[in-house]
């Protein structure tokens, strides 16, 4: 099995494991952040360039290093290879660069978005975001359209990670929806606004790490943060029924599937339990779900574990973002 | 006059059609490799030849070719790349256009060496009347036995395919053209796997120039031992120059490796000096991709020798004071060029061109428009030259392709030869420059 070191931790892992996968065996630290890749999507990853780390030492038998930074979810581990993901300075200025771009044309709209508490490319911003923006130009814009009546497309907050576009192909029967133009102007879209109509085209909204794909029986009803999440199951002929739901009181008022601590869906769930089952009386309760503690959604507000910064006032501010160099 | 084998039946009038070409010595190469030669051998003579990549980054193609996997019973494909679309580059169109079925013989003779039963050529689809040239010839060479079953009698088979793109860039780049040719959007893939393990329909393929395939053919006619002594050093052969820009003769020239550049430049034999005898003021030696020189830096490398037209020498001194041979787009900019306006131009190519995958192309190619552009249109700061250089270095090297290095390299080339051109833009702006208005900038910031 072939060993590798990732900032300076060894883990011994099976053949073919990327590095990514490596390091989130590893946990904590060294895990590269990832809004692209998703462990249960195949071919998913190697878009958004977050999780871009600095192999010093490609393998046992060929020490050099690789001459670029490399996409950790698309690149495979070797014997004795050696990667630096924090412990690199160039390597953290390189990745808060590639946030810099995916936020370039990002409404940064987060106190009206309804993914903001639960949303990626915010605790991504967070982490290694800057304060200020320093794109001045106007930003692209779409119209919203619905897709289905159960989805809402808000594609000017959309990252193009492809994610949807790959729960179409390999979790729905048929795809109906792909990704229209190129470039930065770009957009998913349907086939001239064609409705999706699957029974499982609901994850792609879990799957959604901005809040570009909505569900239309949630949007405007709470912030994610007042309703609380409860783990719930039902015997379901078409998924496998395990859910978590967000209440507040004995109302439901969504339901999405199970998350891991990556953010990536544990199983993926149908329409009916998604959209359907709203009352308490259609579910098995399991129990509170499992929120990290330092989330927003268990905090009901944001924290900061060591509040290093001055309080920002009347500076361009993204919703709980770190002040960098002030 | 330096030695001629692509062009050297350029001449000849009627050298398009079948019965002249195959008169003045055309499908000897494959008549030479299929009766007298095995694959092997012929893979071998490209190798002694030290035949680099003609599409622009210069990789041995002997090497190339030996890396291919050959697991039984999977097809191996050889694709064609004829998607030029280098600005600055125009040889490929000329050598199809003018000699098409130098491209086909050699295609026949690299398909006989790969083993491969099926062969595409993958043409832009700017270039559809070339395509139409290609098809007559192609069609002339099955009339007359030189493609489809037991070619001129013997036991190999081959099949070519004209397949025409839709006008994209990012499709020259070997494994979006490779989607393009399946019927898929044409996005790179990521790598690993190369297309030498998984290509074409996740066969193993090769990938080459239209030059490099038309090299083949005076390779395994003379020798690979014969062509190595053509050029210099490690740049062997000859290699086909698109000269364009402020000279008195642009076109198309097949200069020998190692040829100064203050020859190509100035000789009559070539481009014939710069129009009006003004000054030259930079040089683009590659196609637009690469970094520009200034003059100084373009004759002489910066050890004071003189500057070859070779992979090694262009390369001299790296990044910091060097370039690239590219694919051989050379565009000359006298002293009436503006630098600023010229990057601009071909950074709002890039923006354009961009697949939008991967984010640091997708959104910094834009970026770097937008601000050259309002640098340009007299609303620039010191801070924006600072801040376009500190958008170049995050997409180089961070992209999933090498269109984002592409992107990079001229912009971070002309600040470093030009600043002092940049800071003149933004201390005394020439109030509002004859570009048009392209971008609203954000009036509130929030």
């Amino acid at each position: 099995m072939p060993k590798v070191t990732i900032d300076g931790h060894t883990i011994e892992v099976p053949e073919g494991t990327t590095i990514l996968n490596a390091a989130r065996m590893i946990g904590g630290d060294v895990v590269p952040p990832a809004m692209c890749y998703y462990s249960k999507l195949k071919t998913s990853g190697g878009y958004c360039r977050t999780c871009l780390v600095k192999v010093t030492k490609g393998s046992e038998k060929d020490p050099r290093p690789m001459p670029k930074p490399v996409a950790s979810c698309r690149t495979t581990v070797m014997d004795g290879m050696e990667v630096q993901n924090k412990t690199a300075p160039d390597l953290v200025e390189a990745r808060r660069g590639v946030v810099e771009f995916l936020l370039c044309n990002h409404p940064l709209d987060c106190p009206i978005c309804d993914q903001a508490g639960e949303c990626s490319l915010q605790d991504l911003a967070y982490e290694h975001g800057l304060a200020k923006t320093r794109y001045e130009f106007s930003r692209r814009t779409f119209e919203q359209i619905d897709i289905g009546d159960k989805i809402k497309l808000h594609m000017t907050r959309c990252i193009l990670c492809y994610r949807c576009v790959k729960v179409a192909d390999q979790v729905t029967d048929k795809r109906v929806h792909g990704v229209m133009n190129r470039g930065d102007v770009g957009e998913i879209s349907t086939y001239i606004q064609n409705a999706i109509d699957n029974d499982f085209s609901g994850n792609m909204i879990d799957v959604c790490p901005v809040g570009a794909l909505t569900d239309r029986t949630f949007r405007f009803k709470s912030r994610v943060w007042y309703v609380n999440p409860v783990d719930a199951h039902r015997d379901c002929p078409k998924c496998s029924g395990k859910v978590t739901m967000w209440m507040k009181g004995n109302e439901i008022y969504r339901v999405t599937a199970r998350k891991d601590k990556y953010n990536e869906v544990i199983d993926w769930i149908c329409n009916d339990c998604r959209f359907e089952k709203k009352e308490v009386s259609d579910w098995k309760i399991d129990g509170p779900a499992k929120i990290d503690k330092t989330s927003v959604i268990s905090q009901n507000h944001y924290t900061v574990k060591a509040p290093s910064h001055k309080p920002m006032l009347n500076s361009v501010n993204m919703v709980g973002s770190k002040q960098i160099g002030e | 006059m330096g030695k001629k084998l692509l062009l050297k039946n350029d001449h000849i009038s009627g050298i398009q059609s079948y019965e002249v070409y195959r008169q003045n010595g055309g499908y000897a190469s494959v008549e030479k490799a299929l009766k007298t030669m095995t694959p092997e051998a012929v893979v071998e003579e490209v190798k002694k030849s030290g035949l680099r990549g003609r599409g622009g980054a210069g990789f041995p193609c002997g090497m190339k070719w030996s890396f291919l996997a050959k697991p039984e019973g999977v097809a191996r494909y050889l694709v064609c790349n004829a998607d030029e679309s280098e600005p600055g580059t125009f040889k490929d169109r000329y050598l199809m256009e003018r000699i098409p079925h130098l491209l086909i013989e050699g295609m026949i003779t690299a398909s006989y060496a790969l083993g491969c039963s099926n062969s595409y050529i993958y043409i832009r689809g700017e270039y559809f009347y070339v395509s139409r040239i290609l098809e007559n010839a192609i069609a002339e060479a099955y009339a007359n036995g030189w493609l489809g079953k037991n070619i001129q009698g013997t036991n190999y088979s081959l099949d070519l395919h004209v397949q025409v793109g839709a006008g994209a860039y990012i499709c020259g780049e070997e494994t979006a053209l490779l989607e393009s040719l399946e019927g898929k959007r044409g996005n790179p893939r990521i790598k690993p796997p190369f297309p030498a393990i998984a290509g074409l329909y996740g066969c193993p393929t090769v990938v080459n120039n239209v030059e490099t395939i038309a090299a083949v053919v005076p390779i395994v006619n003379e020798g690979g031992d014969e062509y190595a002594k053509i050029g210099i050093g490690k740049s062997t052969g000859t290699k086909l120059i698109s000269a364009s820009g402020h000279i008195n003769k642009p076109g198309v020239y097949e200069i020998e490796m190692g040829l100064p550049v203050e020859e190509f430049i100035y000789s009559e034999e070539y481009c014939g000096g710069i129009k009006g005898g003004r000054k030259l003021k930079a040089v683009v030696a590659g196609g637009s991709s690469v970094p520009i020189l200034p003059a100084n830096l373009i004759l002489k490398t910066a050890a004071g020798e003189p500057r070859l037209m070779s992979y090694e020498s262009l390369a001299d001194g790296g990044f910091a004071t060097g370039t690239m041979l590219g694919s051989g787009g050379f565009i000359v900019m006298d002293e009436s060029t503006s630098i600023v306006k010229n990057l601009w131009n071909f950074s709002r190519f890039y923006h354009h061109e961009s697949c939008g995958q991967c984010s640091p192309c997708r959104e910094g190619t834009g970026w770097m428009e937008k601000v050259l552009h309002k640098i340009l249109d007299g609303h620039g700061t010191i801070e924006d030259i600072d801040l376009l250089w500190d958008i170049q270095s995050k997409i180089e090297g961070k992209t999933i392709c090498p269109l984002g290095d592409a992107a990079a390299w001229p912009v971070a080339s002309a600040i470093r030869h030009f600043r002092s051109e940049f800071e003149e833009y933004v201390k005394q702006p020439k109030s509002i420059q004859d570009v048009k208005h392209y971008y609203r900038l954000q009036e509130a910031k929030f």
